[in-house]
């Protein structure tokens, strides 16, 4: 047993070094951890310190990406404001991604009345077009990194419900689970030590690509009002400032937009290179969905 | 046919009682009292005569339970309630402005679907070439660039630097000038997604039995294309209007905000500012009944399409 998990392994390495997109985006990411861990180091200015002499100024060698209508240094600024977007979307993913695991589970395993409501629950939830439900969410609740963090989770699980339960359904039919029900195991042991590790993989490609859609609905957040209150620096709250002044300083909006869209991108082509290593099925899987 | 039609409709009560109590919980997270807030003016303090008149004319003194099951009522009736704001019945407002969102919608799906069919389709045939390398990678730029952002630079370019279209608004009746930068922003970003659908779909196709003994047949390969492969790959583009029009209705939230397009996205945007909870709770309850619907109609023209489904879900 430990030999093959090994061997999986293994090639899983082997595939995903292949795939060239793959590594560029862990790349990306790896790069997106180090810039929000060292932001203070990396700041050439304070982000938050205004300075009304230096307002609206071009790029230049003391401020790479121009500054805001505050004079605050924008380079400082998307920094930082990688700090939020990686948050949110690491937290968000965490609880919703654990929200939707166990209540997969129980649906995937038990069937019957749970698994009917808990689904029922799932397709009601996506119903909603899920900016929509976000959105009235934090608009009610008021600005705030905890109120984006909650309104954006509750649309999120349902993803995860949905596909751990599809997974614990193909993984039950193995004959390991019913050799372990022969032999007397609780239903417990069965789905900790069986079930689970054996339909977990999916849930992990669904959370890296679920990383890269909470982002963007954490920007598109604050980038209507509804993020992290200001001044702390924040992606889309930053392209919001700069629309007033897109006349006169373009760089407001394009270096926090291009921020976005490569972090969005990074974590897009992470999870498409883990699923097409993982498992080249899953593909089809997931777009049978 | 009907039978499944029927089994649809059936299972769909559940989903509508629990999205309008989703809808109605909404109430519950606002922070505070909802009559005070809403008095409560500009220089703060609120009438406290003035807040239990609203609280009574609202029916916000009633027991939670009683206020869901005559809300549920109303609603019923074709009554989402009356805004806080303009006094005005909730449903005429949202009907009136759903009008621009599905005006931008359907002009938006179009862009969408003609960039996407064909692209997907020469993608899959020409299978890592040149231009399926292109097109691939230009769909993955789409879904990682937020559409906030692709609409601002589509105005800072085409409005603010080339002055060739206005840079927001709705004009008189929603004019084609006003509508082509907020439709090309929603349909080349949701035509990101469907070209990649089309791709897979046209290559599971094409790899199918069938058209190898077309080809082995000696059918010219335009045949074969054309007229088998593409008659079975095309079914699956009903999906992807129902998957666009989500999309769609999701982006309306962003892009009715960034170019004023008075559609219900942007009325939901105003009414959280204005903290008219019964529009906020109507929008929301509007657009999942619609969503719902749609992907109703999807699922049932589907299975018209494409016969093998109804023997699949006899079980």
């Amino acid at each position: 047993m430990k030999q093959r998990s090994d061997s999986r392994f293994i090639s899983f390495v082997a595939q995903f070094k292949q795939n060239r997109a793959a590594l560029a985006g862990a790349t990306i990411v790896l790069l997106l951890v180090f810039v929000t861990l060292f932001a203070p180091q990396l700041s050439p200015h304070d982000p938050i310190k205004a300075c009304l002499d230096e307002r609206l100024t071009a790029p230049c060698m003391e401020y790479p990406f121009g500054t805001d209508q505050l004079g605050r240094c924008i380079f400082s600024r998307v920094l930082y404001g990688s700090r939020v977007s990686l948050s949110v979307g690491l937290i968000v993913v965490g609880i919703a991604a654990t929200i939707g695991v166990v209540l997969g589970i129980i649906s995937g395993y038990c069937g019957g009345v749970p698994d009917e409501i808990i689904m029922r629950l799932v397709d009601a939830m996506l119903a909603f077009p899920s900016l929509f439900l976000a959105l009235a969410i934090a608009g009610i609740l008021g600005a705030g990194f905890i109120n984006v963090i909650l309104a954006i989770t509750v649309v999120e699980w349902t993803r995860y419900a949905r596909v751990m339960r599809g997974s614990i359904l193909s993984v039950k039919e193995n004959y390991y689970v019913e050799a372990a029900k022969s032999l007397g195991a609780s239903d417990f042991y069965i789905v900790t030590r069986h079930i689970v590790p054996n339909a977990i993989t999916p849930i992990i490609v669904v959370a890296t690509l679920g990383i890269a859609t909470v982002i963007l609905a954490a920007a598109s957040l604050g980038f209507l009002g509804f993020g992290v209150q200001p001044p702390t620096p924040e992606w889309g709250m930053m392209l919001n400032d700069g629309r007033l002044f897109m006349r006169r300083a373009p760089w407001l909006m394009i270096f926090p937009g291009l921020a976005i869209m490569i972090t969005i991108l990074a974590f897009n082509l992470l999870g498409d290179g883990l699923r097409d290593a993982w498992d080249p099925r899953l593909r089809e899987r997931r777009r049978e969905r | 046919m009907l039978k499944y039609i029927i089994k649809r409709l059936i299972l769909l009560i559940p989903i509508l009682f629990l999205v309008t109590l989703i809808s109605f919980s909404l109430l519950f997270i606002i922070p505070g009292d909802p009559a005070e807030t809403i008095l409560t003016g500009p220089g703060g303090g609120a009438d406290p005569k003035a807040v239990e008149e609203f609280r009574i004319k609202m029916g916000l003194d009633k027991p939670i339970y009683i206020q869901y099951f005559t809300w549920l009522e109303s609603i019923l009736h074709g009554n989402l309630g009356y805004s806080y704001q303009s006094k005005r019945p909730v449903i005429d407002t949202i009907l009136s402005r759903f009008h621009a969102t599905l005006k931008l919608a359907i002009v938006s799906m179009i862009i969408s679907l003609m960039i996407s069919i064909p692209l997907g389709i020469i993608s899959a045939i020409k299978q890592y070439s040149a231009i399926d390398n292109v097109s691939m990678a230009g769909a993955l730029l789409g879904v990682s660039m937020p559409n906030f952002w692709q609409g601002l630079l589509l105005i800072l370019l085409f409005a603010v630097t080339l002055g060739w279209l206005p840079v927001a608004g709705y004009g008189d009746h929603g004019d084609l000038e006003h509508m082509i930068l907020p439709a090309i922003t929603l349909g080349t970003s949701s035509a990101a997604i469907t070209t990649r659908l089309m791709r897979s779909t046209m290559l599971e196709t094409i790899n199918q039995d069938y058209i190898q003994a077309a080809r082995a047949k000696g059918l010219s390969e335009r045949v074969v294309i054309g007229k088998h492969a593409l008659k079975n790959a095309l079914i699956p583009v009903v999906t992807m209007i129902g998957l666009n029009f989500a999309y769609l209705l999701d982006g309306s939230v962003v892009v009715e905000t960034i170019f004023a397009w008075p559609g219900i996205g942007l009325l939901m945007v105003e009414s959280i500012y204005l903290r008219d909870y019964p529009m906020i709770q109507g929008c929301i309850l509007f657009v999942a009944i619609i969503f719902i619907f749609v992907n109703l109609m999807v699922d049932i023209l589907y299975t018209y399409l494409d016969p093998r489904i109804r023997y699949e879900t006899k079980e």
